[in-house]
């Protein structure tokens, strides 16, 4: 796949809508990767959080928003602890989702209705209050 | 001081006024001994008189020169020999005879007060070396307005007097008489007991890039033509504007290791410098031109020196793009300049439509060096660079004794280091004067 | 001394073990928690989107009416404790945001709330050597694992909890217990935390890698700060036991599960049975219960 690079895809208005919630300069991820080396749930990622950061950078935004990374993310913050330029990664994966969650027509990453029977008695209210807030707009 | 009693003579040759040579000679001066300080263009400054800031301190690099030029020209144990150059070297260290062919300058600096008049109604106008062949220099001509000496010099192959034996505005402007048309080259000969080499480097022309246009399009220039272009003295004061039209480029591309660290085609080793300058020229560059993109293609960021990494990390913050990857090939697209390149850390092929493209090109010796380095009878490596006597050990010495080498000519160098090795070659030079005493 | 208390839904309900451990285990101590009258819920997560203010106001609305009943706050559940402590780091720092929220509040809260883990509460304010002559029934060098997990120790500058890198309190609170603690690298590693709602099969390896690493390291019991990482490494054994059949089961209590058997309550009031792995087996054979 090709990238068109202009000053407008660099300043794309996804990057700056991502670099807005998330308070963070993407501009300042100098690709090190650190953030993916640590990452428990690196494993089950389409993309690893600093190639995420990458691809939404180069306003790849249909990309981006296609793939699980920020969603499996469990804001454990191991990346934002350990970033050497001091970007909070996790704040970053959260403003993905928002900028999902907050589309007008409403695009939740999880339906209650789909939960196996029984589930949400099974799990703490804790797991479900947060897992809502971070997957339902 | 001079010679003492065993005839060694306790003086020194420095070849080249660049930084390196222009630091060594005021090093060995100040020590108390005499120095020749031999310069092939009209007047001393070198590659630094060139550039408009200098990392990692983004200070004004004629700020920081000029001081030097005019020390080392007012310097009582230093004599410029501008508009020169060694042709001959006999002898051994504490007796070199050298002989120096003093070019003709078709101006009696003797009587001539720089006042500038001549430069200032020579009808003759052609693209400026100096300016990287951007802006209009005159036939009479000194590099700049704080030339050190300030005395101009005519470049035959321009001036319609000896092109078409008419004009002579300069003479009959002279308000001293200083022309004179008839003037030769000279030899001198002189008595020196060690010698610095101190010539500096070149860049890798353009015109060898066949994938980037074989400088064949106006707006791909190389790093130094940029340095031109974004300093106040310049062909455009200082503003960035491009040579095809002189519009502000918007969009703009910069690719490091352009002949650099490609054993195949062009150079194997890292010229180490393109990396902090095109961070540097990004980020001069932004300041003037808010609006403006910079993209940067690199391989690897080598920032080594001291501030150096933290300026990197600075440029990117201040949102210039860098992509890591090479640039296959650039060619014009109506106004526009097409670059094929790759980001690799996505693994995708990036195309930029750029308004102006600047090649980090790789850092050569002069061609010139070749013939020096038979005169002197020292080797020379693979790529024409001045072979010090050990890699690690001894850096500044040659295998002849008397002959040391200081800055870029022994290989590519930044600045800060490139003085480092000056002020080397010049203690060197003293410890050798200071055994005979 | 008293302090007060923020028990969090979940130790109502699914925890009740927890908090009620934690409360019997104050008296013995010589402190009680009082409860934060009319508490609501502390949303559950720290709004990592930096103009979410509104997830702000249950945290803020809970530090400001604690400020009116004391200095202390404390909580059990490390999620709620990160969220609380890091509201309450932002209010004391970002005085726009403080302003705004106080004037949606209709309350004038300055940050100025002590914000302490029950645990911290423990080394801080009584102090492990006074627990350690305190206990009654010391834990036979049982092999604990302390399992910190994230919500503790992150971020570091607002959680002042411990080194985030290598810390060391639980260790020290379990050895005052007569536990020999276990160290296992993936003590700070994350538990799948709500992945087990958004991707349960993620979490389910997170626990799986978790648990093996301390057994790994001769763990007999992984000990827990917090009802969901409790729930990830407890409840969802029996998810580990279908996606590895190498896997073999390894009780996970709460910190006051093991305080309480140490102080010598009486088992029963101690909640095993809210328990996934049941933990009485291994308790018999060290002779503690």
């Amino acid at each position: 796949m090709k990238i068109e690079l202009s000053r407008d895809k660099v300043h794309n208005e996804f990057a700056k809508k991502v670099e807005w919630i998330s308070g963070q300069n993407l501009f300042a991820c100098y690709q090190c990767g650190n953030c993916t080396a640590g990452c428990p749930v690196a494993f089950a990622m389409d993309l690893g959080p600093h190639e995420v950061i990458r691809y939404t950078l180069l306003g790849l935004e249909e990309e981006v928003l296609s793939v699980n990374t920020f969603w499996l993310c469990a804001s454990c913050l191991q990346c934002s602890s350990r970033c050497p330029k001091g970007i909070d990664i996790a704040r970053v994966m959260d403003a993905l989702r928002m900028v999902i969650l907050r589309k007008k027509e409403r695009r939740d990453y999880l339906q209650i209705s789909e939960f196996p029977e029984g589930f949400l008695e099974r799990v703490p209210q804790i797991a479900f209050i947060s897992g809502f807030r971070k997957f339902l707009s | 001081m001079g010679s003492s009693g065993n005839g060694f003579i306790k003086k020194a040759m420095v070849i080249g006024g660049g930084i390196a040579g222009i630091t060594a000679s005021i090093d060995i001066g100040n020590a108390g001994y005499n120095v020749l300080l031999v310069e092939k263009l009209p007047s001393i400054g070198g590659r630094m008189l060139q550039l408009s800031e200098t990392f990692p301190t983004l200070d004004c690099a004629q700020c920081t020169l000029t001081p030097k030029t005019v020390e080392t020209g007012q310097h009582p144990r230093i004599q410029l020999h501008t508009y020169s150059e060694v042709v001959r070297v006999e002898g051994q260290a504490g007796n070199f005879i050298v002989q120096i062919r003093k070019k003709a300058s078709y101006v009696d600096w003797e009587k001539c007060t720089g006042c500038g008049l001549c430069q200032q109604k020579c009808p003759s106008k052609y693209p400026s070396e100096f300016d990287r062949g951007m802006g209009l220099g005159k036939a009479i001509y000194t590099l700049s307005p704080q030339a050190v000496p300030n005395k101009p010099v005519i470049n035959t192959s321009h001036c319609r007097y000896f092109l078409e034996k008419k004009c002579r505005v300069c003479e009959k402007i002279c308000p001293v008489g200083a022309i004179n048309y008839q003037q030769e080259d000279r030899i001198i000969e002189e008595k020196v007991g060690a010698i610095i080499v101190a010539t500096g480097f070149d860049l890798m022309p353009i015109e060898r890039f066949g994938e980037y246009g074989y400088g064949e399009i106006p707006d791909v220039i190389d790093g130094l033509s940029f340095e031109r272009l974004n300093s106040a003295s310049g062909p455009t004061n200082g503003e960035i504007r491009r040579p095809s039209d002189g519009k502000v480029p918007k969009e703009v591309v910069f690719i490091q290791c352009t002949g650099s660290r490609d054993p195949e085609r062009y150079m194997p080793y890292c010229s180490r410098v393109c990396c902090m300058y095109t961070a540097k020229h990004a980020r001069l560059y932004k300041h003037k031109v808010h609006e403006g993109q910079v993209y940067i293609f690199y391989m690897d960021i080598r920032s080594t020196g001291k501030g150096y990494e933290e300026f990197i990390q600075q440029t990117m913050e201040e949102g210039i793009l860098y992509l890591r990857g090479r640039v296959s090939r650039i060619f014009r697209d109506g106004e526009k300049i097409a670059v094929w390149g790759v980001d690799t850390l996505t693994g995708k092929k990036v195309e930029v439509l750029a308004d102006l493209v600047v090649l980090a090109t790789a850092i050569i010796p002069h061609q010139e060096v070749k013939a020096l380095a038979q005169i002197l009878g020292i080797p020379i490596d693979l790529y024409g660079f001045l072979t010090e006597a050990d890699r690690k050990l001894k850096p500044v010495e040659t295998n002849r004794e008397g002959i040391y080498l200081a800055g870029c000519v022994q290989g590519p160098k930044d600045i800060a280091d490139t003085v480092a090795h000056a002020n080397a070659a010049a203690s060197k030079v003293q410890s050798l004067f200071a055994r005979y005493s | 001394m008293n302090y007060l208390y923020f028990p969090g839904c979940t130790l109502y309900t699914k925890a009740k073990n927890f908090d009620q451990t934690a409360r019997n285990c104050s008296l013995l101590l010589g402190f009680e928690l009082i409860e934060l009258p009319n508490w609501t819920c502390c949303g559950a997560t720290f709004p990592l989107a930096t103009d979410n203010l509104m997830a702000l106001l249950p945290p803020a609305r809970i530090l400001a009416r604690a400020k009116e009943q004391g200095e202390i706050l404390t909580t059990l559940c490390a999620i709620c404790f990160n969220v609380i402590k890091r509201t309450n780091h932002l209010l004391q720092r970002d005085g726009e945001k403080r302003e705004k929220i106080n004037e949606f509040m209709e309350m004038n809260y300055l940050g100025d709330l002590k914000v302490l883990h029950y645990l911290e509460i423990l080394k801080q304010e009584i102090g492990f050597s006074t627990i350690k002559d305190k206990v009654k029934k010391p834990l036979n060098e049982l092999q604990a694992a302390p399992y910190y997990g994230c919500m503790l120790l992150r971020p570091f500058e607002e959680m002042g909890f411990d080194d985030k890198e290598r810390p060391t309190l639980f260790e020290e609170f379990l050895e005052s217990l007569g536990a020999k603690p276990v160290d296992f690298p993936y003590k700070i590693e994350c538990c799948g935390s709500f992945q087990s709602v958004g991707s349960p099969e993620v979490a389910t390896e997170c626990a799986y890698r978790i648990l093996t690493s301390a057994m790994k390291q001769g763990a007999e019991v992984v000990v827990s700060t917090c009802p969901l990482c409790t729930f990830n490494l407890d409840q969802k054994q029996s998810d580990i036991l279908k996606a590895h059949l190498d896997f073999k089961t390894i009780p996970v209590l709460y910190f006051t599960q093991l305080l309480g058997v140490a102080m010598g309550l009486d088992p029963r009031t101690l909640g095993f049975e809210q328990n996934a792995v049941d933990p009485i087996p291994l308790l018999k054979r060290k002779g503690l219960v």
